[in-house]
Protein backbone atom coordinates (compact mmCIF):
# COMPACT_ATOMS: atom_id res chain seq x y z
CA UNK A 1 0.00 0.00 0.00
CA UNK A 2 2.89 2.90 0.96
CA UNK A 3 4.61 1.64 -1.89
CA UNK A 4 1.58 1.86 -4.18
CA UNK A 5 1.28 5.17 -2.64
CA UNK A 6 4.83 6.69 -3.02
CA UNK A 7 4.95 5.18 -6.73
CA UNK A 8 2.21 7.77 -7.54
CA UNK A 9 3.48 10.29 -6.15
CA UNK A 10 6.44 10.02 -7.29
CA UNK A 11 5.09 9.62 -10.89
CA UNK A 12 2.93 12.90 -10.04
CA UNK A 13 5.39 14.66 -9.04
CA UNK A 14 8.00 13.80 -12.45
CA UNK A 15 4.70 14.83 -14.35
CA UNK A 16 4.65 18.15 -12.94
CA UNK A 17 8.17 18.53 -13.36
CA UNK A 18 7.91 17.44 -17.55
CA UNK A 19 4.51 19.71 -17.81
CA UNK A 20 7.12 22.56 -16.39
CA UNK A 21 10.00 22.22 -18.62
CA UNK A 22 7.58 22.06 -21.49
CA UNK A 23 6.25 25.94 -20.43
CA UNK A 24 9.73 26.54 -19.80
CA UNK A 25 10.80 25.61 -23.44
CA UNK A 26 7.62 27.40 -25.20
CA UNK A 27 9.33 30.81 -23.50
CA UNK A 28 13.19 30.16 -24.60
CA UNK A 29 11.61 28.61 -28.41
CA UNK A 30 9.16 31.25 -28.39
CA UNK A 31 12.04 34.01 -28.48
CA UNK A 32 14.39 31.84 -30.46
CA UNK A 33 11.44 31.80 -32.99
CA UNK A 34 10.88 36.13 -33.17
CA UNK A 35 14.87 36.57 -32.77
CA UNK A 36 14.88 33.87 -36.58
CA UNK A 37 11.97 36.08 -37.97
CA UNK A 38 14.06 39.12 -37.36
CA UNK A 39 16.99 38.04 -38.61
CA UNK A 40 14.79 36.18 -41.90
CA UNK A 41 16.28 33.49 -41.10
CA UNK A 42 13.06 31.55 -42.36
CA UNK A 43 13.70 27.92 -42.18
CA UNK A 44 15.14 28.04 -38.18
CA UNK A 45 12.06 29.92 -38.03
CA UNK A 46 9.45 27.70 -39.24
CA UNK A 47 11.59 25.11 -37.10
CA UNK A 48 10.87 26.80 -33.93
CA UNK A 49 7.34 27.06 -34.89
CA UNK A 50 7.06 23.29 -35.40
CA UNK A 51 8.82 22.58 -31.97
CA UNK A 52 6.67 24.98 -29.88
CA UNK A 53 3.18 22.92 -31.72
CA UNK A 54 4.65 19.89 -30.59
CA UNK A 55 5.26 21.28 -27.41
CA UNK A 56 1.90 22.71 -27.13
CA UNK A 57 0.00 19.72 -27.54
CA UNK A 58 2.15 17.42 -25.72
CA UNK A 59 1.86 19.75 -22.63
CA UNK A 60 -2.05 19.16 -23.10
CA UNK A 61 -1.36 15.75 -22.86
CA UNK A 62 0.66 15.93 -20.00
CA UNK A 63 -1.49 17.98 -18.03
CA UNK A 64 -4.71 16.17 -18.74
CA UNK A 65 -2.74 13.19 -16.89
CA UNK A 66 -1.77 15.37 -13.99
CA UNK A 67 -5.52 15.91 -13.77
CA UNK A 68 -6.61 12.39 -14.21
CA UNK A 69 -4.10 11.36 -11.44
CA UNK A 70 -4.95 14.21 -9.11
CA UNK A 71 -8.70 12.95 -8.92
CA UNK A 72 -8.63 9.01 -9.18
CA UNK A 73 -5.68 9.08 -6.95
CA UNK A 74 -7.46 10.98 -4.22
CA UNK A 75 -3.92 12.55 -3.66
CA UNK A 76 -3.82 17.00 -2.46
CA UNK A 77 -7.37 17.00 -1.56
CA UNK A 78 -6.96 20.54 -0.26
CA UNK A 79 -5.26 22.25 -3.26
CA UNK A 80 -5.84 20.14 -6.28
CA UNK A 81 -8.29 22.60 -7.37
CA UNK A 82 -5.72 25.68 -7.24
CA UNK A 83 -2.80 23.13 -8.73
CA UNK A 84 -4.83 22.05 -11.65
CA UNK A 85 -6.20 25.69 -12.17
CA UNK A 86 -2.30 27.10 -11.71
CA UNK A 87 -1.43 24.36 -14.63
CA UNK A 88 -4.60 25.34 -16.75
CA UNK A 89 -3.67 28.74 -16.97
CA UNK A 90 -0.12 27.88 -17.55
CA UNK A 91 -1.57 26.59 -20.25
CA UNK A 92 -2.85 29.61 -21.53
CA UNK A 93 1.07 30.72 -22.03
CA UNK A 94 1.97 28.25 -24.00
CA UNK A 95 -0.59 28.52 -26.25
CA UNK A 96 -0.32 32.05 -26.61
CA UNK A 97 3.05 31.82 -27.62
CA UNK A 98 2.85 29.41 -30.39
CA UNK A 99 0.05 31.94 -31.65
CA UNK A 100 2.13 34.62 -31.60
CA UNK A 101 4.80 32.35 -33.96
CA UNK A 102 2.11 31.31 -36.08
CA UNK A 103 0.59 34.63 -37.06
CA UNK A 104 4.03 35.70 -38.05
CA UNK A 105 4.26 32.32 -40.14
CA UNK A 106 1.05 33.16 -41.72
CA UNK A 107 1.26 37.71 -42.07
CA UNK A 108 5.05 37.48 -42.49
CA UNK A 109 4.84 41.07 -41.29
CA UNK A 110 7.70 43.28 -42.76
CA UNK A 111 9.37 44.62 -40.12
CA UNK A 112 11.57 47.85 -40.45
CA UNK A 113 15.27 48.08 -39.14
CA UNK A 114 14.80 50.50 -36.70
CA UNK A 115 11.93 48.65 -34.86
CA UNK A 116 13.93 44.94 -35.04
CA UNK A 117 15.68 45.95 -31.59
CA UNK A 118 12.33 46.77 -30.08
CA UNK A 119 10.88 43.88 -31.22
CA UNK A 120 13.12 41.67 -29.74
CA UNK A 121 13.73 43.24 -26.21
CA UNK A 122 10.20 43.08 -26.15
CA UNK A 123 10.37 38.78 -27.17
CA UNK A 124 12.98 38.45 -24.46
CA UNK A 125 11.46 40.03 -21.70
CA UNK A 126 8.27 38.39 -22.49
CA UNK A 127 10.70 34.96 -22.14
CA UNK A 128 11.74 35.96 -18.81
CA UNK A 129 8.20 36.32 -17.41
CA UNK A 130 8.06 33.13 -18.51
CA UNK A 131 11.06 31.84 -17.40
CA UNK A 132 10.73 33.57 -13.89
CA UNK A 133 6.97 32.24 -13.78
CA UNK A 134 8.38 28.67 -14.30
CA UNK A 135 10.63 29.26 -11.46
CA UNK A 136 7.71 30.65 -9.14
CA UNK A 137 5.46 27.80 -10.24
CA UNK A 138 8.77 25.11 -9.16
CA UNK A 139 8.79 26.61 -5.66
CA UNK A 140 5.44 26.62 -5.18
CA UNK A 141 5.97 22.92 -5.25
CA UNK A 142 8.95 22.87 -3.34
CA UNK A 143 9.78 25.59 -1.52
CA UNK A 144 6.96 27.97 -0.83
CA UNK A 145 8.94 30.98 1.12
CA UNK A 146 10.36 31.60 -2.73
CA UNK A 147 7.95 32.32 -4.77
CA UNK A 148 6.90 35.47 -3.63
CA UNK A 149 11.03 36.38 -5.52
CA UNK A 150 10.08 34.95 -8.26
CA UNK A 151 6.04 36.53 -8.45
CA UNK A 152 7.65 40.12 -8.01
CA UNK A 153 9.78 39.55 -11.35
CA UNK A 154 7.44 38.18 -13.48
CA UNK A 155 5.77 41.65 -11.96
CA UNK A 156 8.72 43.65 -13.09
CA UNK A 157 9.79 42.15 -16.17
CA UNK A 158 6.04 42.13 -17.61
CA UNK A 159 6.02 46.27 -17.01
CA UNK A 160 8.93 46.57 -18.50
CA UNK A 161 7.45 45.06 -21.39
CA UNK A 162 4.37 47.39 -21.14
CA UNK A 163 6.92 50.31 -21.50
CA UNK A 164 8.71 48.88 -24.82
CA UNK A 165 5.35 47.97 -26.15
CA UNK A 166 4.43 51.27 -26.04
CA UNK A 167 7.32 52.55 -26.82
CA UNK A 168 7.64 50.28 -30.08
CA UNK A 169 4.20 51.90 -30.93
CA UNK A 170 4.74 55.43 -30.44
CA UNK A 171 7.93 54.60 -32.83
CA UNK A 172 5.72 53.19 -35.65
CA UNK A 173 2.95 55.70 -35.84
CA UNK A 174 5.38 58.77 -35.49
CA UNK A 175 7.88 57.09 -37.99
CA UNK A 176 8.14 58.65 -41.36
CA UNK A 177 9.50 55.79 -42.91
CA UNK A 178 6.77 53.54 -42.67
CA UNK A 179 4.04 55.23 -45.02
CA UNK A 180 0.90 53.48 -44.89
CA UNK A 181 -1.35 53.16 -42.26
CA UNK A 182 -2.08 49.44 -41.95
CA UNK A 183 1.76 48.62 -41.75
CA UNK A 184 1.94 51.25 -38.66
CA UNK A 185 -1.08 49.11 -37.33
CA UNK A 186 0.13 45.78 -38.59
CA UNK A 187 3.24 46.71 -36.08
CA UNK A 188 1.16 47.51 -33.10
CA UNK A 189 -0.81 44.52 -33.77
CA UNK A 190 2.16 42.60 -33.40
CA UNK A 191 3.87 44.41 -30.40
CA UNK A 192 0.56 43.52 -28.59
CA UNK A 193 0.43 39.87 -29.58
CA UNK A 194 4.04 39.27 -28.10
CA UNK A 195 3.16 41.44 -25.12
CA UNK A 196 0.11 39.14 -24.40
CA UNK A 197 2.82 36.88 -23.51
CA UNK A 198 3.83 38.63 -20.45
CA UNK A 199 0.24 39.75 -19.50
CA UNK A 200 -1.18 36.60 -19.45
CA UNK A 201 2.08 35.20 -17.41
CA UNK A 202 1.71 38.38 -14.78
CA UNK A 203 -2.20 36.68 -14.78
CA UNK A 204 -0.95 33.20 -13.73
CA UNK A 205 1.64 34.76 -11.53
CA UNK A 206 -1.33 36.65 -9.60
CA UNK A 207 -3.22 33.26 -8.88
CA UNK A 208 0.33 31.85 -8.00
CA UNK A 209 0.72 34.09 -5.42
CA UNK A 210 -2.36 33.96 -3.95
CA UNK A 211 -2.16 29.97 -4.08
CA UNK A 212 1.03 30.23 -2.15
CA UNK A 213 -1.08 32.44 0.86
CA UNK A 214 -3.95 29.68 0.68
CA UNK A 215 -1.06 27.07 0.92
CA UNK A 216 0.36 28.72 4.01
CA UNK A 217 -0.79 26.78 7.46
CA UNK B 1 -27.56 -10.84 33.90
CA UNK B 2 -30.52 -8.92 32.45
CA UNK B 3 -30.21 -6.64 34.93
CA UNK B 4 -26.76 -5.76 34.52
CA UNK B 5 -27.66 -5.14 30.83
CA UNK B 6 -30.14 -3.02 31.83
CA UNK B 7 -27.89 -0.69 34.62
CA UNK B 8 -25.41 -0.84 32.22
CA UNK B 9 -27.30 0.47 29.56
CA UNK B 10 -26.77 4.15 30.57
CA UNK B 11 -23.08 4.39 30.68
CA UNK B 12 -23.09 2.13 27.41
CA UNK B 13 -25.46 4.84 26.11
CA UNK B 14 -22.90 7.56 27.61
CA UNK B 15 -19.72 5.68 25.57
CA UNK B 16 -21.87 5.69 22.47
CA UNK B 17 -22.58 9.79 22.15
CA UNK B 18 -19.01 10.21 23.92
CA UNK B 19 -17.59 8.22 20.20
CA UNK B 20 -20.72 10.12 18.27
CA UNK B 21 -18.81 13.65 19.02
CA UNK B 22 -15.71 13.32 20.17
CA UNK B 23 -14.07 11.24 17.64
CA UNK B 24 -14.65 13.85 15.44
CA UNK B 25 -12.34 15.99 17.10
CA UNK B 26 -9.46 13.72 16.23
CA UNK B 27 -10.53 12.47 12.90
CA UNK B 28 -12.80 15.56 12.09
CA UNK B 29 -10.49 17.67 9.69
CA UNK B 30 -8.65 14.58 8.18
CA UNK B 31 -12.37 13.05 6.92
CA UNK B 32 -13.97 16.30 6.48
CA UNK B 33 -11.15 17.17 4.13
CA UNK B 34 -11.22 13.99 2.79
CA UNK B 35 -7.50 13.22 3.39
CA UNK B 36 -8.54 9.98 5.22
CA UNK B 37 -11.74 7.77 4.41
CA UNK B 38 -14.53 7.56 7.21
CA UNK B 39 -14.02 3.69 7.13
CA UNK B 40 -10.64 4.03 7.71
CA UNK B 41 -10.96 6.68 10.59
CA UNK B 42 -13.61 4.90 12.02
CA UNK B 43 -11.68 1.41 12.66
CA UNK B 44 -8.29 2.91 13.88
CA UNK B 45 -10.54 5.45 16.34
CA UNK B 46 -11.79 2.40 17.65
CA UNK B 47 -9.35 0.38 17.78
CA UNK B 48 -7.01 2.50 19.69
CA UNK B 49 -9.89 4.05 21.84
CA UNK B 50 -10.50 0.66 22.94
CA UNK B 51 -6.81 -0.28 24.38
CA UNK B 52 -6.57 2.89 25.73
CA UNK B 53 -9.26 2.77 27.73
CA UNK B 54 -8.07 -1.01 28.87
CA UNK B 55 -4.49 0.12 29.27
CA UNK B 56 -4.69 3.02 30.64
CA UNK B 57 -8.29 4.03 32.06
CA UNK B 58 -7.54 3.79 35.31
CA UNK B 59 -5.83 7.01 36.05
CA UNK B 60 -8.79 9.34 35.92
CA UNK B 61 -11.33 7.19 36.55
CA UNK B 62 -9.82 6.63 40.25
CA UNK B 63 -10.07 10.50 40.60
CA UNK B 64 -13.73 10.61 39.58
CA UNK B 65 -14.35 7.99 42.38
CA UNK B 66 -12.65 9.50 44.73
CA UNK B 67 -14.99 13.00 44.19
CA UNK B 68 -18.05 10.20 44.49
CA UNK B 69 -17.97 6.68 45.00
CA UNK B 70 -21.40 5.58 43.49
CA UNK B 71 -21.84 1.99 45.67
CA UNK B 72 -24.99 0.76 44.17
CA UNK B 73 -25.80 -0.33 40.32
CA UNK B 74 -29.10 1.39 40.54
CA UNK B 75 -27.15 4.12 41.69
CA UNK B 76 -24.41 4.23 39.08
CA UNK B 77 -27.46 3.80 36.08
CA UNK B 78 -29.00 6.84 37.42
CA UNK B 79 -25.70 9.00 37.29
CA UNK B 80 -24.93 7.84 34.08
CA UNK B 81 -27.89 8.68 32.30
CA UNK B 82 -27.97 11.96 34.08
CA UNK B 83 -24.93 12.22 32.33
CA UNK B 84 -26.22 11.27 29.15
CA UNK B 85 -29.11 13.23 29.17
CA UNK B 86 -27.64 16.25 29.96
CA UNK B 87 -24.99 15.93 26.90
CA UNK B 88 -27.92 15.39 24.76
CA UNK B 89 -29.83 17.91 25.41
CA UNK B 90 -27.32 20.58 25.85
CA UNK B 91 -25.78 19.30 22.52
CA UNK B 92 -29.77 19.71 20.80
CA UNK B 93 -29.49 22.80 22.43
CA UNK B 94 -26.52 23.98 21.06
CA UNK B 95 -24.30 24.48 23.75
CA UNK B 96 -20.72 23.26 24.35
CA UNK B 97 -21.20 20.10 26.39
CA UNK B 98 -18.17 17.53 27.67
CA UNK B 99 -18.88 13.83 29.43
CA UNK B 100 -16.65 14.85 31.43
CA UNK B 101 -18.25 18.00 33.00
CA UNK B 102 -21.58 16.20 32.43
CA UNK B 103 -20.33 12.68 34.92
CA UNK B 104 -18.47 14.70 37.32
CA UNK B 105 -22.26 17.30 38.02
CA UNK B 106 -23.99 13.73 38.13
CA UNK B 107 -21.72 12.46 40.30
CA UNK B 108 -22.01 15.31 42.83
CA UNK B 109 -25.66 14.85 42.25
CA UNK B 110 -25.63 12.03 43.88
CA UNK B 111 -23.47 13.04 46.71
CA UNK B 112 -26.18 14.94 47.76
CA UNK B 113 -28.74 12.17 47.39
CA UNK B 114 -26.58 9.88 49.60
CA UNK B 115 -25.59 12.50 51.60
CA UNK B 116 -21.81 11.50 51.23
CA UNK B 117 -19.30 14.52 51.37
CA UNK B 118 -18.24 15.83 48.13
CA UNK B 119 -14.37 15.45 48.60
CA UNK B 120 -13.58 18.97 47.74
CA UNK B 121 -9.80 18.63 47.21
CA UNK B 122 -10.62 16.07 44.46
CA UNK B 123 -12.83 18.72 43.04
CA UNK B 124 -10.98 21.80 43.12
CA UNK B 125 -8.30 19.70 41.20
CA UNK B 126 -11.03 18.88 38.46
CA UNK B 127 -11.72 22.47 38.36
CA UNK B 128 -8.10 23.53 38.05
CA UNK B 129 -7.50 20.81 35.57
CA UNK B 130 -10.11 22.03 33.25
CA UNK B 131 -9.27 25.57 33.40
CA UNK B 132 -5.57 24.58 32.47
CA UNK B 133 -6.27 22.21 30.01
CA UNK B 134 -7.42 24.34 26.83
CA UNK B 135 -4.80 26.50 28.23
CA UNK B 136 -2.12 23.86 27.77
CA UNK B 137 -3.41 22.64 24.21
CA UNK B 138 -3.04 26.05 23.12
CA UNK B 139 0.84 26.86 24.89
CA UNK B 140 0.91 23.13 22.91
CA UNK B 141 -0.59 23.78 19.94
CA UNK B 142 2.13 27.23 19.60
CA UNK B 143 4.85 25.28 20.08
CA UNK B 144 4.11 22.94 17.67
CA UNK B 145 2.65 24.73 15.06
CA UNK B 146 6.04 26.88 15.20
CA UNK B 147 8.20 23.74 15.11
CA UNK B 148 5.80 22.71 11.90
CA UNK B 149 5.83 25.52 10.26
CA UNK B 150 10.04 25.49 10.45
CA UNK B 151 10.11 22.41 9.24
CA UNK B 152 8.03 22.82 6.36
CA UNK B 153 10.06 26.07 5.37
CA UNK B 154 13.35 24.82 5.68
CA UNK B 155 12.88 20.74 4.34
CA UNK B 156 12.04 21.87 0.64
CA UNK B 157 9.45 18.72 0.57
CA UNK B 158 7.27 18.59 -2.50
CA UNK B 159 3.67 19.34 -2.20
CA UNK B 160 2.74 16.01 -3.37
CA UNK B 161 4.99 14.12 -1.09
CA UNK B 162 3.87 16.75 2.04
CA UNK B 163 0.20 15.31 1.08
CA UNK B 164 1.21 11.75 1.70
CA UNK B 165 3.68 12.60 4.82
CA UNK B 166 0.43 14.46 5.82
CA UNK B 167 -2.13 12.14 5.88
CA UNK B 168 0.14 9.32 7.48
CA UNK B 169 0.61 11.77 10.32
CA UNK B 170 -3.36 12.17 10.48
CA UNK B 171 -3.25 8.19 10.99
CA UNK B 172 -0.53 7.85 13.37
CA UNK B 173 -1.40 11.38 15.56
CA UNK B 174 -5.30 10.08 15.28
CA UNK B 175 -4.38 6.74 16.90
CA UNK B 176 -2.11 8.11 19.67
CA UNK B 177 -5.78 11.05 19.85
CA UNK B 178 -7.86 7.63 20.06
CA UNK B 179 -5.83 6.42 22.47
CA UNK B 180 -5.94 9.04 25.16
CA UNK B 181 -9.67 9.77 24.25
CA UNK B 182 -10.45 6.41 25.73
CA UNK B 183 -7.44 6.61 28.21
CA UNK B 184 -8.74 9.64 29.73
CA UNK B 185 -12.56 9.84 28.83
CA UNK B 186 -13.23 5.83 29.82
CA UNK B 187 -14.29 7.12 33.53
CA UNK B 188 -16.78 9.37 32.24
CA UNK B 189 -18.60 6.38 30.92
CA UNK B 190 -17.49 3.64 33.04
CA UNK B 191 -16.02 4.96 36.04
CA UNK B 192 -19.33 5.29 38.22
CA UNK B 193 -19.67 1.22 37.91
CA UNK B 194 -16.89 0.52 38.97
CA UNK B 195 -17.37 0.23 42.67
CA UNK B 196 -20.73 -1.91 41.71
CA UNK B 197 -18.82 -4.15 39.14
CA UNK B 198 -20.84 -7.30 38.42
CA UNK B 199 -17.63 -8.62 36.63
CA UNK B 200 -14.91 -10.53 38.23
CA UNK B 201 -11.32 -10.83 37.18
CA UNK B 202 -10.28 -13.26 34.71
CA UNK B 203 -6.97 -14.39 33.76
CA UNK B 204 -6.41 -15.93 30.31
CA UNK B 205 -3.12 -18.20 29.95
CA UNK B 206 -0.50 -16.71 32.59
CA UNK B 207 0.21 -13.77 30.77
CA UNK B 208 -2.93 -12.04 29.79
CA UNK B 209 -5.18 -10.75 33.11
CA UNK B 210 -8.31 -8.58 32.97
CA UNK B 211 -9.61 -7.30 35.68
CA UNK B 212 -13.44 -6.46 36.24
CA UNK B 213 -12.37 -2.75 35.76
CA UNK B 214 -10.32 -3.71 32.65
CA UNK B 215 -13.77 -5.21 31.50
CA UNK B 216 -15.99 -2.97 32.36
CA UNK B 217 -13.75 -0.48 30.24
CA UNK B 218 -13.29 -2.61 27.68
CA UNK B 219 -17.16 -2.59 27.11
CA UNK B 220 -17.40 0.96 27.22
CA UNK B 221 -14.40 0.96 24.87
CA UNK B 222 -16.57 -0.76 22.72
CA UNK B 223 -19.96 1.32 23.02
CA UNK B 224 -17.60 4.17 21.84
CA UNK B 225 -16.98 2.12 18.70
CA UNK B 226 -20.39 1.85 18.37
CA UNK B 227 -20.82 5.49 18.38
CA UNK B 228 -17.91 6.09 16.04
CA UNK B 229 -19.11 3.75 13.60
CA UNK B 230 -22.86 4.42 13.78
CA UNK B 231 -23.25 8.62 14.10
CA UNK B 232 -19.76 10.17 13.84
CA UNK B 233 -19.62 10.52 10.29
CA UNK B 234 -21.77 13.15 10.86
CA UNK B 235 -20.46 15.28 13.15
CA UNK B 236 -16.77 15.01 10.84
CA UNK B 237 -18.15 16.54 8.00
CA UNK B 238 -19.55 19.32 9.77
CA UNK B 239 -16.26 19.37 11.77
CA UNK B 240 -14.24 19.02 8.69
CA UNK B 241 -15.80 22.35 6.64
CA UNK B 242 -17.71 23.91 9.54
CA UNK B 243 -16.82 26.15 12.34
CA UNK B 244 -13.20 24.78 12.68
CA UNK B 245 -12.12 25.46 9.25
CA UNK B 246 -8.41 23.70 9.31
CA UNK B 247 -5.82 22.78 6.64
CA UNK B 248 -4.71 19.52 6.74
CA UNK B 249 -1.66 20.30 8.57
CA UNK B 250 -3.08 22.77 11.29
CA UNK B 251 -5.40 19.39 11.97
CA UNK B 252 -2.33 17.45 12.43
CA UNK B 253 -1.31 20.29 15.04
CA UNK B 254 -4.13 20.74 16.46
CA UNK B 255 -5.30 16.69 17.21
CA UNK B 256 -1.29 16.52 18.35
CA UNK B 257 -1.52 19.29 20.78
CA UNK B 258 -4.86 18.31 22.62
CA UNK B 259 -4.30 14.50 22.45
CA UNK B 260 -0.97 15.39 23.97
CA UNK B 261 -3.29 17.20 26.97
CA UNK B 262 -5.41 14.22 27.07
CA UNK B 263 -2.49 11.94 27.17
CA UNK B 264 -0.91 13.66 30.22
CA UNK B 265 -4.14 13.66 32.38
CA UNK B 266 -4.46 10.24 31.90
CA UNK B 267 -1.35 8.45 32.36
CA UNK B 268 -0.11 6.61 35.30
CA UNK B 269 3.08 5.87 33.14
CA UNK B 270 4.22 9.66 33.05
CA UNK B 271 2.98 10.70 36.51
CA UNK B 272 5.27 7.99 38.05
CA UNK B 273 8.07 9.17 35.94
CA UNK B 274 7.58 12.67 36.84
CA UNK B 275 7.51 11.90 40.79
CA UNK B 276 9.91 9.59 40.91
CA UNK B 277 11.95 11.96 39.83
CA UNK B 278 10.61 14.55 42.04
CA UNK B 279 9.01 16.42 39.40
CA UNK B 280 5.63 18.48 39.63
CA UNK B 281 3.18 15.75 37.89
CA UNK B 282 -0.05 16.54 36.34
CA UNK B 283 -3.38 15.36 37.89
CA UNK B 284 -5.47 12.86 36.49
CA UNK B 285 -8.40 14.06 35.55
CA UNK B 286 -10.98 13.06 33.09
CA UNK B 287 -11.06 16.32 31.11
CA UNK B 288 -12.74 17.45 27.73
CA UNK B 289 -11.35 16.95 24.40
CA UNK B 290 -13.62 19.16 22.63
CA UNK B 291 -12.32 22.48 24.71
CA UNK B 292 -8.62 20.79 24.13
CA UNK B 293 -9.27 20.86 20.29
CA UNK B 294 -10.83 24.53 20.84
CA UNK B 295 -7.45 25.38 23.08
CA UNK B 296 -5.13 24.36 20.41
CA UNK B 297 -7.42 25.87 17.45
CA UNK B 298 -7.11 29.65 19.82
CA UNK B 299 -2.48 28.67 19.88
CA UNK B 300 -2.40 28.13 15.73
CA UNK B 301 -4.28 31.76 15.93
CA UNK B 302 -2.10 32.84 18.48
CA UNK B 303 1.11 31.62 16.70
CA UNK B 304 -0.37 32.89 13.39
CA UNK B 305 -0.67 36.56 15.20
CA UNK B 306 -3.75 36.89 16.59
CA UNK B 307 -5.72 36.94 13.81
CA UNK B 308 -9.24 35.16 13.66
CA UNK B 309 -8.79 34.54 17.30
CA UNK B 310 -12.40 34.15 18.24
CA UNK B 311 -12.69 35.24 22.33
CA UNK B 312 -16.86 34.16 21.75
CA UNK B 313 -15.49 30.57 22.11
CA UNK B 314 -13.45 31.72 25.48
CA UNK B 315 -16.83 32.36 27.09
CA UNK B 316 -18.82 29.49 25.39
CA UNK B 317 -15.86 27.12 27.36
CA UNK B 318 -15.82 29.11 30.67
CA UNK B 319 -20.06 28.39 30.42
CA UNK B 320 -19.18 24.70 29.80
CA UNK B 321 -17.27 24.64 32.88
CA UNK B 322 -20.24 25.89 35.07
CA UNK B 323 -23.11 25.49 33.34
CA UNK B 324 -23.06 21.26 32.80
CA UNK B 325 -22.05 19.99 36.13
CA UNK B 326 -24.84 22.03 37.68
CA UNK B 327 -27.36 20.72 35.39
CA UNK B 328 -25.93 17.44 35.12
CA UNK B 329 -26.33 17.02 39.09
CA UNK B 330 -29.70 18.84 38.97
CA UNK B 331 -30.82 16.06 36.97
CA UNK B 332 -28.77 13.35 38.84
CA UNK B 333 -30.56 14.65 42.03
CA UNK B 334 -34.09 14.22 40.69
CA UNK B 335 -33.70 11.19 38.80
CA UNK B 336 -31.97 9.67 41.96
CA UNK B 337 -35.36 10.69 43.99
CA UNK B 338 -37.39 8.36 41.28
CA UNK B 339 -35.47 5.51 41.26
CA UNK B 340 -35.41 5.59 44.78
CA UNK B 341 -38.79 6.30 45.53
CA UNK B 342 -40.74 5.67 42.39
CA UNK B 343 -39.21 2.09 41.32
CA UNK B 344 -37.98 1.15 45.36
CA UNK B 345 -34.28 0.86 43.86
CA UNK B 346 -31.11 1.20 46.31
CA UNK B 347 -29.30 3.77 44.96
CA UNK B 348 -26.33 4.21 47.49
CA UNK B 349 -25.35 1.99 50.70
CA UNK B 350 -24.34 3.90 53.39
Amino acid sequence: MTKIFSNRTKELEANIDAYLDRVENAGLIFLEGVKAYLNKKNEKFEKHYQAISTLESEADNVRRDIKHKLYTYMLIPESRGDVLGLLETMDDVIDIAEKVLEQFSIEQPEIPEFLKSDFLDLAELCSKTVEELVKGTRAFFREIKLVNNYVNKVHFYEHEADDVEENLKRKAFNSAEIKRLSRKVHMRYFAEKIALVSDVAEAVAERLSVYTIKRRI
Amino acid sequence: MIRIIFFLSSGLFLGWSLGANDAANIFGTAVGTKMIRFRTAAIICSIFVIIGAVVSGAGASHTLGKLGAVNELAGAFIVALAAAITVMWMTKAGLPVSTSQAIVGAIIGWNFFAKTNTDLSSLSKIFGTWVFSPILSAFFAFLIFHLVKYILENSKIHLLRLDAYTRMGLLLVGAFGSYSLGANNIGNVMGVFINSSPFKDITIGSLVSLSSTQQLFFLGGIAIAVGVFTYSKRVMMTVGSGIFKLSPVSALVVVLASSLVLFIFASQGLKHFLTSHGLPSFPLVPVSSSQSVVGAVMGISLAKGGRNLNFKNLGRISIGWVATPVVSALISYVALFFMQNVFMQNVYIH
